[in-house]
This record gives C-alpha cells, structure tokens and sequence, in this order.
C-alpha cells in the first residue's frame, strides 16, 4: 500500500487537481453567462446557451495546456532545477505523453459539446430572425446596428444557418480547426501511430492551422453583451417593446460584443513551444562526430557519438535525427554508455524503416569515415542515480528492458574501480530475462568485459548476474545437453550457466537475503508490469521488520 | 513499418465521420431544425457507415489488431464480395452517401469527413489495396510425413529374458545399467 501511495500518489494528486480546474471552470462560466444581468436579452433568445461558453472556457485552459508537456527541453530545464525536490516530483515529468493525451481527450470532448450546443444557438438566432418566436425575440432580432442601436442577433440577415457559419469569421474557423482537429485525432490511433508513424507526425502538424484558427476564432465579436444596463432597465422594458426608444425609461438596449479572449491564454505556451522547435533545430546543427561505428550481431548497430558540451546521467535517453534519411523525424534511444566515458553511445536495432534506412547506409560505408550527419537532442528522462544508494542492488531487465541497465552496470563498475563516494553499493545482483539472446549479443559481451575485469581484480563477487531465457525450445536442449560440461556457458559465453524458463523468485529472495543477512537491498526493475507487481510482493514478504535485519525496497523504473 | 497503408487511415477517418454523422443528425431531428429531413437521413447514413468501417480489414504486413467484438461485422461486410473488398467502390460510395449530408448545418462537419476519408479510400484504391477479413485462423495439422503410414505390427526382434538378463560375471558387457546399485537377497 505504502509502496503504491509512493508510486502513483503525485500522479492521481496531479489529475485531481487538473479536473477540479476544469470542473471549476466549466460551472464558473456556466453560471456567470446563465446569472449575469448582461445576458438576459441573450439568454431570451436562445434559452440555455451558457453550454456553448462553459466548454469554451474549458477548451482555453486545456488548449493552453496541451502545448507544454510536449516541450521536451523546456521540461529537462525544469527536471534540472528541481534536483532538490526529490525524484517523485520530478518523475512526473516522465509522463508528459500519457498528459498531453488526457488532454487530447478533454479538447475533443469539450469541442464536441461546443459545437452542439452553437449548432442549436444558430438554429435559434436564424428562426428568431424569421419571425418564428415571441414577440420580444422578434424585437431584439430587429435591432438594427444602426445611428442609436446596436444589433443583438449576429445573424443580420435571413438565411440559412449554414450561410451564417460559412460567412461569419467564427463559423468559417469554427469548421476549419474541428476539420483539424478530428483529423489528429484519426491519425494519432494507435494503430496508425504504430505502424505508419510518419503520417500520425506530419497529420499531427495541422496543429498550426488549429491554434492559428483558434485565436482568430473569437474576433468576430458574436458573444454579445447589454452595455447600458443602468438606463435599460430589462425588468421594467422587457414588456414595452413598443416604447423602446421613445420612453425616457426605455431607451434602446445597447449591445456590444466581447472581445476575443483565447489569445491570451495561448498565447504563453505558443511562445515556449515555438522556443522549443527553435531549440531542437539548433540542437540539430550543432556538430555530432562519430566516434565509432560498430555492427553488431543480429543487426544491431552500436554507434559511439561525440558532442560538445553533452552532458548525460545514466538511464537517459536522446533523440537522433539524420536528416539523409528523412529531415523531421527524430527518434529516441536508451543511452547505453556511462556517465564516466568520454562519449555516449546508443545501440540501434533494426525494427522499422527509419532503423533499416540507417543500418543499410552504414553498412555500405567504408571503414573508419565518418557515418552519416546526425542531429542529437537531448538527454532526457529522470536519471536513476538511487541505484548507486543501496549497498546491495539486485537489478531485474526484461527484454528490450536491458538496455538501461548497459548504462548502469558500466557506470556501477567505473565508480567502483574509482572508489567514488557517491557509490554505496558493495554487491549487485542482476537478473536478465529475455525470450531469446538474438538483438541482445552485444549485452552479454558486455557482461563479458565486465567478469573478466572483475576477476582480474580479484573483485569476482560484486557482480552476480543470471541469465534466464524463457523462450527455449528442443534446439536448445539438443545444443546444451552436447556441450554441458564446458566452462562457458553455450549461448552466451559468458563464465555463468544461462538458466531456463522463468526465474523462481523466492529461491532468489531467499538466496540474497541469506548472503546479506543485514542489509538494505534496492530492487530495480525495468520490465513489464505484470513482473513488476510479482517482485514487489516479493519484496513485502522477505523484508524484515527487524532494521538490522535484510529489508528490501522496491522501485519500478520507467526508463 | 514500411510502405503506409492509406486503408487504415482511411478507415479510421471513416469511422469517425459515422459517428459524427449520427450526431450531428441526432441533433438536426432532436432540435427539430429546420431541413430537419437531412439530418434524419444523416442518421441513417451515419449508423451503415459505422457497421460497414467497424470492421478492421486485414493489414498486409504485421499483425492486425481487431477492434472488440468485430467478428460478426467481418462476416457480413465480407458477405458482400468484391462490394466491399474493392476501394474504388468504397471510395464511390462515401462520397455518394456523403453529398446531402452537405445541406445542413449540423451535419456539414460529417459530409466533409466523410468526403475526406472518401479520398483517402481513392488514394488507397490507386495504390492497389484490398479488404481482406481478419479471420481467426483455423488449426492445420501439419500432415504426417508421407514414409508414416501404419504402426509397426510386431515388436522389433530381441533375444529371449535369459539372455537379456545381466549375469554376474560379465557386468561389463551389459545392455543396460540400473540406475540404484542392486543387491542379492542375502545381503
């Protein structure tokens, strides 16, 4: 429970307080255009219409917000400066995606009703123009926006609804940014977005049009107000008609309309993200040099990228761009080198056509040039540096879920071989699942590297690492039962035999907490869920009450 | 990912054009708009595009993800034939049923869906894409090789118990090992 509070207790905190806004802005507005003395001419004409203006207001906040979690950079900044506020807070910064969907959702939602509720206004503005209602709506459709009176019905002339929407600057944006709009939508499915990314990304730029429309969209001045209340008296004229005008007490009811408000809350994160594309083309023109170029087994490219000024943490990621391939395209990878090293390197495995592209040019390369020219932006993420405070680390990877634990183990080792304060961990034990080794050689030549420097130092047990492999079939079992006497272990080379089938974690448990009968032991996981609820219950039942005894803590990573 | 597969945009677009269609004709009757007609008509276009997009055509490369409980919607749509496997025709009809949907105000937002995703349909149709119904697929055993055609009658030829049976003074020379050490009665 106490783990769960820790893991999602910002994040629920963060969306309550984002729909009580909304809540709060859709009935404030509601009842200032249902209560407000300015309306009442307004709200005579078309009955309940404040549920066109309180979703309006919903949609400025939400049109404001959408902009932000998608500002990458802007968000590191602010990742940076919030070091001292510990990591919970800045993970949230981890789930601006999953945001900026919630409010995809809110903005489709609340545009919906908006447009229902101005599709039935028109109706009632057009038929009070005909004639069709009370005599006072009449008298109010009348007014002519002439010498002493100003019109209350935008709709001047009698035509049909549509005319008026394709005529009036509010109609015609109306329809142009919810043509965008449902066109995102569509594209961003995720089975488009999967499979066909490139038109869920340049569909997706139709957000210029939508936001240039939006702000646009309210200039038509079509929400109109009373503006001489004091003389016009609505209690005492509204049964007068006839008098308007010509009673002292019953001068022509003024309107005026409202001025376009939608700029001024859009207008901020325009800015910044328009700050933020600016950012990511000067990222792109700064100079990258290949450092190396590597291929590995199973198509999988190693590439070690030089850049001025790069700073890195480990578990970070960075966006590749290579504009050979396509110019807008920016791709993210796990960072697989370490903070200590001089360069930064990403393994790149081949799984769409962009990753195809980019290993096939390299391939034809010939030896020790330059690759082609490559645009990083970056690092980005939430560093997983409580990896270095336990003194005894048992780190689970999970297929591709390995990645970030190549960043890690170096980095583990580095601090290790230089004594580093900063690192509090004397033993580490790391579990690697995996359906099968193909894409994953370079790992476990990795894990090599590292045995070896380890023994050399005489260092052999800081390291323990398993390797599970869960997707074995008779072709292993041929292949291990011919060679089970040598020393090395027959898929992997590695000095440690590869296990089958999933690990038995209370095995595991019970093996770390015997070798560390007093410690603190930090659980990682970079994996699927459903392994995720499985060690932390694990962790629950092998934790002693007793601080002197082993006590383990869990934390799910999202690398 | 490869080469796009305009259909599945298409139909996404599609789908989305229904349901905006039965809404805004929902609307036009509900209000009793004026041209109130068109918006009953709009309905009834909106709820036949939704039945014929619901179901997810067959991607050419990858894995297709059904929507939930499609599969009696695949076998009607497929029941149509080339109707509804070709694009062309596909492309044809939105476009058609898209046009009186243009009359009215609160369906115009639907015809232009439609007629968009009746585009993207055309642009499918030109590069040569077809419906194919995601069906589940249906257990082929794989054929018994062909050298397998009856069990043996008898059992392979051995020689008789007492001859088989280890004898103490050749342990060596046995075709078998026992797996826990036997010993005599006696001992």
């Amino acid at each position: 429970m106490g783990n769960m509070i820790i893991n999602h207790g910002l994040t629920s905190f963060i969306l309550v307080v984002w729909m009580s806004i909304n809540i709060f802005l859709f009935v404030w507005f509601y009842f200032f255009y249902d209560l407000g003395d300015q309306f009442y001419y307004t709200r005579h004409l078309l009955g309940s219409w404040c549920a066109c203006r309180a979703p309006a207001a919903v949609l400025n906040f939400n049109c404001l917000l959408i902009l932000l979690p998608v500002c990458r950079n802007l968000l590191s900044l602010i990742r940076g400066s919030f070091m001292c506020c510990g990591r919970t807070m800045r993970k949230q910064l981890d789930k601006n995606i999953s945001f900026h969907k919630l409010v995809a959702y809110m903005i489709g939602l609340m545009t919906a009703v908006h447009t229902i509720a101005h599709l039935l206004n028109v109706e009632w503005y057009n038929n009070s123009r005909r004639r069709m209602y009370d005599p006072l709506s009449t008298a109010l459709s009348d007014l002519p926006d002439g010498n002493n009176t100003t019109y209350l019905n935008p709709i001047r002339n009698i035509d049909n609804p549509t005319y008026f929407a394709m005529t009036s600057l509010a109609g015609i944006t109306g329809v142009i940014i919810t043509l965008c709009l449902i066109l995102i939508i569509t594209s961003s499915m995720e089975v488009i977005r999967r499979s066909y990314f490139e038109v869920f990304w340049y569909t997706h730029h139709l957000f210029v049009i939508f936001f240039i429309g939006l702000v646009i969209h309210g200039a038509g001045r079509i929400v109109r107000s009373q503006q001489n209340l004091v003389q016009h008296n609505y209690t005492l004229c509204k049964d007068r008609i006839e008098s308007w005008g010509k009673v002292a007490e019953c001068p022509y009811p003024q309107f005026a309309g409202g001025a376009p408000g939608t700029w001024m809350w859009v207008i901020g994160p325009m800015f910044l993200y328009l700050c933020e594309r600016i950012l990511r083309f000067i990222r792109y023109t700064q100079t990258v040099k290949y450092r190396k170029i590597v291929i590995r087994p199973s198509k999988v490219l190693e590439l070690q990228l030089v850049k001025a000024g790069f700073k890195m943490e480990v578990g970070q990621y960075v966006f590749l761009n290579c504009p050979a391939i396509s110019h807008l395209e920016w791709h993210p990878f796990t960072m697989t080198s370490a903070p200590e090293e001089d360069f930064f390197s990403v393994h790149i495995r081949s799984v769409g056509d962009w990753t195809q592209k980019l290993i096939s040019m390299v391939e034809e390369l010939p030896e020790g040039t330059q690759g082609p020219r490559m645009g990083v932006d970056g690092p980005f993420g939430t560093a997983s540096e409580d990896v270095f405070d336990y003194e005894v680390s048992m780190l689970v990877g999970a297929g591709i879920g390995v990645t970030p634990f190549a960043s890690i183990l170096k980095s583990i080792w580095y601090k290790f071989k230089d004594s580093d304060p900063k690192l509090r961990t004397r033993k580490i034990y790391f579990y690697w699942l995996c359906r099968e080794t193909h894409a994953f050689e370079w790992f476990a030549d990795l894990l090599q590297v590292l045995e070896k420097e380890m023994e050399e130092r005489g260092m052999g047990d800081f390291l323990t690492y398993k390797l599970f492999l869960t997707g074995w079939d008779q072709s292993h079992t041929d292949h291990v039962m011919v060679r089970f006497d040598e020393d090395t272990d027959v898929v992997t080379g590695l000095k440690q035999k590869t296990n089958y089938g999933r690990p038995n974690w209370e095995k595991e448990f019970e093996q770390v907490r015997k070798e560390n009968p007093s410690s603190t032991v930090g659980t990682f996981l970079c994996g699927p869920a459903v392994l995720a609820k499985v060690l932390e219950k694990k962790c629950a039942k092998y934790s002693d009450v007793d601080p002197r005894k082993t006590r383990f803590y869990f934390n799910k990573e999202n690398f | 990912m490869g080469k796009i597969e305009w259909a599945m945009w298409a139909n996404e677009q599609a789908l989305a054009a229904g349901l905006i269609l039965l809404t805004g004709g929902i609307v036009g009757v509900g209000g009793m708009f004026r041209g109130w007609e068109f918006a009953a008509y709009s309905i009834a276009a909106g709820v036949f595009v939704c039945l014929l997009e619901y179901p997810r055509g067959k991607k050419n490369k990858g894995t297709s993800v059904e929507r939930t409980g499609q599969y009696c919607f695949t076998v009607c749509v497929k029941a149509f034939g080339p109707l509804t496997r070709n694009y062309y025709v596909r492309a044809f009809i939105h476009a058609a049923i898209a046009v009186p949907a243009g009359f009215m105000l609160a369906t115009v937002l639907g015809c232009v869906c439609l007629g968009i995703a009746s585009l993207i349909y055309l642009g499918a149709a030109i590069s040569g894409e077809k419906w194919e119904p995601i069906l589940p697929r249906t257990e082929t055993r794989k054929a018994v090789g062909e050298s397998i055609k009856q069990p043996p009658q008898n059992p392979p030829p051995r020689p008789p118990a007492e001859m088989r049976r280890k004898r103490a003074e050749d342990l060596e020379g046995a075709a078998y090992d026992n797996p826990i050490k036997v010993s005599t009665n006696d001992e």
